[in-house]
């Protein structure tokens, strides 16, 4: 069976890695620390190619019904 | 004896832990302030006998006497328990099963548990683990499998000792090899159990030691838990469980003296085995394997365990069900003549329900007229509160002195007023709207009247609905009713953000009437006005005849400015409304405008208006919706469902056709020359094109009637979405059409057809569901019997939908329910934990939006 690019998938959101600074920048925006983050598990297949590690912080960009485009952040756990 | 602890004043305190225990024979002696030796209750004086069960020691039930205990009077004392001395000792029912546990797991002659010590430490940790997650019954379980397994069942592994089979005779007895063990046994073997043995049981052997299962004394509860009743008669009637305490005393006074008197151990033994029985039944008198006690008149005796358990129980009856005073509850039904944020209380009810008024200089006069009229008056008082706290009853006796006693700081409980704020609720309260706060207006007759414009919110109608009002009672209540759950605070809804509240049936068919070209003479027009409370004639246009549009306008703020649309078409052939400086211009007033969640034209209004204002308009707007049709008359009839003869041909025509193109498809199926649908067997899709068949032809006839009925009251009603729709019609007056079971045309029944009536393999129309009649002409036998399936069909669906939708529901709003939108606009939870990050991905309050959207038009033209 030949590989799956999850990524590729219609259905699957543009999924980006935040660098240090925008991790930062995240956290004061919202006064808050990784452990109010919403979660996502280190292997999750929409992420495999992003080289996770726990910590991170996943920005998602979701398209949206209501607002057009709508961004969304996850805490890698696991 | 007098315990100090218990005549000391009561002392508050805070619960720091709680231990749960058994009473031990020593704990109660001690807490008990009389010993009860005699089954007499009273003498002949009908005086309490000392040591009896009624006992004075023992509390107070009689007004006007003191405890000899605590010397507290009625109320004052909460009663003292008791004790017997049990002849002998019996065991306690509902520690039978550890008691058997125990025998069994422990040695007969040491005492010590059958495991030896090393095999206990290695599986202490075990045992906890198991505890926590399965309970202590499994622990026990656990306990006896280890033993079982250890094979040395046979002999102690500490003494040595022999063990013998113990079995259980249910409820109370043991026996050993067959032969009985008597309590006397049992409770030594049990107190020769060591306290670390018995901690492996997972008990605390600081709260219990078994032995204490098998009762020696017997607490007897204070006479304030099984007050007796003096009936009409001057008889005295006791509770079940003084009954039950007498049985017990009694055996057990027979049973001592037969033992002094040295009887033989038969008599013995079996009144021995009656105390047993009693003492089981006080305790539980539901066990299955005895009778259980009766009255006199042959109903059981309603003892310990049942006062807890089950549904009548304290627990779920008393404890968890809660009601509440200040409510009534009442069938509802309709007045349109109401304001919106009133409520129709009948007069009944306003003399029960009442508010409590503080006496203050100023208005002790305006109270008193209150007392002077008493509970029997309207407008009345039931009661006057003492500063104190003490209630006192108005009546024709204490009416006087109350009178005279009325100061400022004494409060009156005065009967409701009109104007009064309740709290108005239909089950089930769903969402906030289910709760809402009217004013009163007290009316003769006994249903709660209530405009019909707030149904939608309740979600109420008439066929027999009840609804609940409460009454608060504070002035903080009142505060926060008013400010918070009136109904005008609850008219935008905060879930799309559209009025809730609006005209509904015939309001909406009035308006629709009156503002689509109907013409009356000023007088006529000044006439309906003042029926409905407008006073200002002045915006009314000084002519003789003036148009409905214009009698309409009246109800509108004078600068009240509007581009809408409506439902239904208006006379110019299209939806468009326009209100300009508070007159209709163009468009008519359906449900698009006025009714509940629909259209933006309320919503328009509160925005400039503010609530209040919209509130009295929409009742202004029913009103005159409904003096319209008053005056007008507006009668469906069986003729309004009448069809001209030409229409009927056509019709005739459309569905002759149809029948005649579905025997064609099923002429070429039967030939096999029928195009197959792709993914579709042959089959499928001969049932395919015949449904799209039937279903088109329907529809043709559903245009054509819509063209020609109008005029009609049916379609006065469907045009302005008062109630019923085209196709209502449609199956009225021409054609029922296809019924559709899961999608498909009806297919069961017998084999290979579905009725007898057709032949087999039959695949026209008529043979399965197609309803050519209407529903005026009447309905063929089979075409009944397929409208009864998908009838019957349509009931179960909802029977079994609305409570699982309900329970969907339930489960999301509580889940959701501490759920919040931050001030930086995210939505988290309780634990701060971010759960969007922009509410709805847009950041838009709907309740704030026009229909969950924000119209940017109208806020740049605003501007």
């Amino acid at each position: 069976m030949g590989t799956f690019d999850v990524t590729k998938h219609i259905l699957v959101p543009k999924h980006t890695k935040l660098s240090e600074k925008e991790k930062e920048a995240l956290f004061a925006k919202y006064n808050i620390t990784f452990r109010e983050l919403p979660k996502i598990l280190k292997n999750d297949p929409a992420i495999a190619h992003l080289n996770p590690k726990a910590g991170d912080v996943i920005k998602i960009e979701r398209k949206s019904k209501t607002a057009g485009k709508a961004i969304y952040y996850r805490g890698v756990v696991g | 004896m007098v315990d100090p602890m218990i005549n000391t004043k009561i002392v508050y305190k805070m619960i720091d832990r709680l231990i749960f225990g058994m009473l031990s024979p020593k704990v109660i002696k001690k807490m008990a302030s009389a010993k009860i030796v005699t089954p007499e209750l009273y003498d002949k004086e009908g005086y309490p006998v000392d040591g009896g069960l009624m006992d004075l020691r023992l509390g107070v039930i009689d007004p006007g006497l003191r405890c000899k205990t605590c010397g507290g009077r009625l109320k004052e004392c909460v009663g003292h328990f008791g004790y017997i001395e049990l002849a002998r000792p019996v065991i306690h029912v509902k520690f039978v099963k550890l008691i058997y546990d125990l025998l069994r797991c422990t040695c007969k002659d040491c005492g010590r548990i059958l495991i030896p010590a090393d095999v206990i430490s290695r599986y202490k940790a075990r045992l906890n683990k198991i505890e926590e997650e399965e309970g202590i019954e499994r622990r026990r379980e656990k306990i006896k499998e280890i033993i079982t397994k250890l094979k040395t069942i046979n002999k102690c592994p500490y003494c040595g000792a022999k063990q013998l089979k113990i079995t259980l005779e249910k409820p109370t007895t043991f026996l050993e090899n067959e032969k009985k063990l008597s309590p006397i046994e049992i409770r030594a073997r049990l107190e020769k159990i060591p306290d670390e043995d018995f901690a492996i049981f997972g008990i605390n052997p600081k709260a219990m030691r078994p032995e204490w299962a098998v009762l020696t004394v017997l607490p007897i509860p204070p006479v304030t838990m099984r007050p007796s009743i003096t009936l009409e008669t001057g008889e005295r009637s006791e509770d079940d469980l003084t009954h039950k305490l007498g049985d017990i005393v009694r055996i057990n006074q027979r049973l001592f003296e037969n033992i002094n008197a040295g009887a033989p151990e038969i008599i013995i033994d079996d009144l021995w085995e009656l105390l047993q029985y009693h003492v089981t039944t006080y305790f539980d008198n539901t066990i299955a394997q005895i009778p259980p006690a009766r009255h006199k008149s042959g109903h059981p005796l309603k003892t310990l365990t049942e006062r807890i358990k089950s549904k009548e129980g304290r627990i779920r009856h008393n404890l968890a069900g809660k009601r509440t005073n200040f409510s009534a509850r009442t069938v509802i039904s309709p007045d349109p003549m109401l304001m919106l944020d009133e409520v129709g209380v009948p007069l009944v009810v306003a003399m029960k329900l009442t508010i409590p008024e503080r006496a203050t200089e100023w208005n002790i006069e305006y109270l008193k007229h209150f007392v002077e009229a008493g509970p029997t008056k309207y407008p009345g008082a039931n009661y006057v509160i003492r500063p104190d706290g003490k209630r006192k009853k108005i009546t024709d006796e204490t009416k006087e002195q109350l009178l005279e006693e009325l100061a400022p700081g004494y409060a009156v409980e005065r009967h409701l007023l009109d104007g009064d704020i309740a709290v108005f609720n239909r089950q089930p309260s769903l969402h906030r709207m289910s709760m809402m706060a009217h004013k009163v207006k007290v009316l003769p007759y006994k249903t709660f009247r209530l405009n019909p414009a707030v149904c939608h919110p309740y979600n109420a109608d008439f066929d027999g609905d009840e609804m609940n009002l409460h009454i608060p009672q504070t002035e903080e209540a009142r505060a926060e009713a008013k400010e918070l759950i009136a109904i005008p605070t609850q008219l935008i809804s905060p879930r799309y953000g559209l009025a809730i509240m609006g005209c509904i049936q015939d309001a909406i068919s009035g308006n629709y009437l009156l503002t689509k070209g109907m013409k009356l003479k000023r007088t006529e027009a000044i006439e309906l006005l003042a029926s409905i409370g407008v006073e200002d004639f002045s915006r009314l246009p000084n002519k003789e005849f003036v148009f409905g549009k214009e009698v309409f306008s009246c109800i509108f703020p004078k600068d009240f400015c509007f581009v809408g649309s409506s439902k239904g078409v208006n006379e110019e052939g299209d939806y468009e409304v326009i209100i300009k400086d508070g007159k209709l211009v163009k468009g008519v007033m359906d449900k698009g405008c006025l009714g509940p969640e629909a259209g933006l034209m309320l919503r328009a209004l509160h925005k400039r208006y503010g609530p209040e204002r919209t509130v009295e308009i929409i009742g202004l707007m029913f009103r005159l919706g409904i003096k319209v049709l008053l005056k007008y008359g507006f009668t469906a009839g069986l003729a309004d469902a009448d069809l001209p003869e030409e229409i009927k041909l056509k019709v005739k025509e459309i569905l002759d056709k149809a029948e005649e193109e579905a025997e064609n498809v099923i002429g070429l199926y039967q030939q096999g020359m029928l195009e197959v649908y792709p993914g579709r067997t042959l089959r499928e899709t001969v049932e395919l094109k015949i449904l799209e068949l039937l279903n088109r032809a329907r529809n043709k006839v559903g245009e054509l009637i819509r063209e020609y009925v109008s005029g009609s009251f049916f379609q006065i009603m469907a045009e302005s979405g008062a109630r019923g729709n085209y196709l209502n019609l449609t199956q009225m007056s021409a054609t029922v059409g296809q019924q559709a079971l899961r999608g498909k045309r009806i297919e069961r029944g017998y084999k290979h057809r579905t009725l007898s009536c057709f032949r087999k393999h039959d695949l026209c129309p008529a043979a399965h569901g197609f309803i050519r009649s209407s529903y005026k002409e009447g309905l063929l036998p089979h075409e009944f019997f397929f409208a009864a399936i998908t009838g019957r069909d349509g009931l179960m669906d909802t029977a079994l939908r609305t409570p699982k939708s309900g329970y969907l529901y339930r489960r999301l709003a509580n889940a959701l329910q501490d759920l919040k939108v931050e001030y930086d606009g995210t939505v988290r939870e309780a634990g701060g934990n971010i759960i969007q990050f922009t509410y709805g991905e847009d950041g838009i309050d709907v309740s704030k939006s026009e229909g969950g959207k924000i119209n940017v038009q109208s806020v740049i033209s605003n501007v």
